[in-house]
């Protein structure tokens, strides 16, 4: 494929060196799309899992709607939104907005699924509305499950993003495709080192938040496996 | 409009179907060739790079998990590494590879996708063997069972609800995740769409998409009836909460 004795490294300084500014510019994009598809994916996600919860006549739709959405693959979803919105931006952003919709609602629901009976009864019996009701007492309780579905989207979309690479616009993804048809491997390597990095920059973030958001969680070691234990049937569940 | 237009005519020209130059041909070395250019042809190398990529998966995955679940350790290892291949992006997969010795094409592709369908067997098959209630392993083993019989025919036909509901997410990931085969120049129905883009013919990438689309749709609730089947009754419940 390339002669023999040419010196293509898989990790180089000289590659950052002298196309840095490029790689700093594609994770620039790369990690503002990630958030912006979560946040928008949350923002719709939230009052869905709560209508799913509060009527179970809409959570048949929902939930297959968002089951239908994930089980599409990325690739096809891109390809069927680009001939009507265009090869760029807001087709990648849509398509992961869509993905993410899924694991999130499930999460949410199973979290407010999960919350005890008999404190949403004793908020009730204190005269809660049910807007503060859900507010102060059901979405805090569910919060374990709610932050363990935002990290597997957050996660999962990070590496979606480079699938993007269909219609012009993966982040990182661009330069791993570019360093495949140029063959050259310190491009693909790094480009996949600083995706992997940022799941997991993302996720860390996600966790602190997490143990900033549920004092209650910290405390004793019984407690803390519980939250644990919680989080886990949630992941296995998403 | 016109783009669903070109969808349709696609979709409805025969020619699409069969090729310019029928379903099979032979390459240079003799071997079976799909044409590239037909949908049925593609379907079928779609289908049979998924089944090989879940193959090899479950051929590794089902006996580690089995061991694992049943000597209940190991539970950190599956965590993990279902974490990391979540992490992972398949495209930075492929094109590692195709910078590698492991090169282009089909079979690099196969390859990748195994990596990615491993870890939900591997999970599953380990949850669910290690879940197992302990008094009834117990139990097993007071009437004299051995290690293999207790993990066979007690533990192995408790799990298998979850093993099922593990294959079948993992089967439709794969059946997901080949289509990125056409951007490092391997068969499948990508090769639709991707041709489609290179050609700026976006009928025919709209009626790819709908392809692949039908396809994982197709297959994902072809494999939720065979779960369903092999689940008891009693367990279904269990088995849709956990998949």
């Amino acid at each position: 494929m390339y002669r023999r004795g040419v010196d293509n490294p898989w990790l180089s300084l000289d590659y950052l060196r002298r196309s840095g500014d490029e790689v700093w510019e594609q994770f620039v994009i790369h990690t503002t799309l990630t958030l912006e598809a979560i946040l928008i994916a949350a923002a719709i996600a939230l009052p869905l899992a709560v209508l799913v919860r509060r009527s179970p006549r809409l959570s048949g739709p929902i939930l297959g709607v968002t089951g239908v959405l994930y089980t599409v693959p990325s690739f096809a979803l891109f390809a069927l939104l680009a001939p009507f919105t265009g090869i760029g931006r807001t087709t990648v952003l849509i398509g992961l907005v869509a993905y993410a919709l899924l694991v999130l609602v499930r999460n949410t629901v199973v979290g407010l699924q999960g919350v005890d009976p008999d404190i949403v009864d004793a908020a009730r019996g204190l005269g809660y509305t049910r807007m503060r009701m859900l507010l102060t007492v059901e979405l805090p309780n569910a919060l374990p499950s709610i932050i363990a579905g935002l990290r597997i989207a957050t996660v999962s979309t990070v590496a979606l993003v480079t699938v993007g690479v269909v219609v012009g616009y993966g982040g990182l993804g661009q330069l791993m495709f570019r360093g495949m048809q140029s063959n050259y491997r310190a491009q693909i390597a790094t480009s996949s080192l600083l995706c992997l990095a940022l799941a997991l920059a993302l996720d860390l973030a996600l966790v602190l938040l997490g143990w900033w958001a549920m004092p209650w969680t910290r405390g004793t070691r019984r407690r803390s496996r519980r939250a644990r234990g919680a989080a886990r049937t949630a992941e296995a569940a998403a | 409009m016109s783009t669903v237009g070109d969808a349709w005519t696609y979709l409805t020209t025969p020619e699409s179907w069969v090729g310019a130059n029928g379903i099979f041909g032979t390459n240079f070395d003799g071997s079976l060739r799909f044409q590239q250019d037909s949908i049925i042809a593609l379907t079928i190398e779609h289908i049979y790079m998924s089944f090989a990529a879940v193959g090899i998966a479950a051929a590794l995955a089902l006996p580690l998990g089995l061991w694992l679940g049943h000597v209940r350790r190991g539970g950190g290892v599956t965590t993990v590494v279902s974490n990391v291949s979540r992490a992972m992006p398949t495209l930075a997969l492929l094109t590692l590879f195709a910078a590698s010795a492991i090169g282009f094409g089909n079979r690099a592709v196969i390859i990748a996708a195994a990596i990615f369908a491993f870890p939900p067997i591997l999970t599953n098959t380990f949850t669910g063997m290690s879940g197992v209630d302990a008094d009834v392993r117990e139990a097993a083993f007071g009437q004299g069972m051995t290690r293999l019989q207790v993990a066979l025919k007690v533990e192995l036909p408790l799990a298998l609800p979850l093993i099922a509901a593990g294959l079948r997410t993992s089967a439709t990931q794969t059946v997901a995740t080949v289509p990125l085969a056409a951007l490092v120049a391997g068969g499948g129905l990508g090769v639709i769409i991707n041709s489609g883009l290179a050609t700026q013919r976006y009928g025919q990438v709209l009626a790819g998409g709908i392809l692949v689309a039908a396809v994982c749709l197709g297959i994902d609730w072809l494999l939720g009836r065979a779960q369903r089947s092999v689940t008891p009754a009693p367990l279904r419940r269990v088995a849709v909460a956990a998949a």
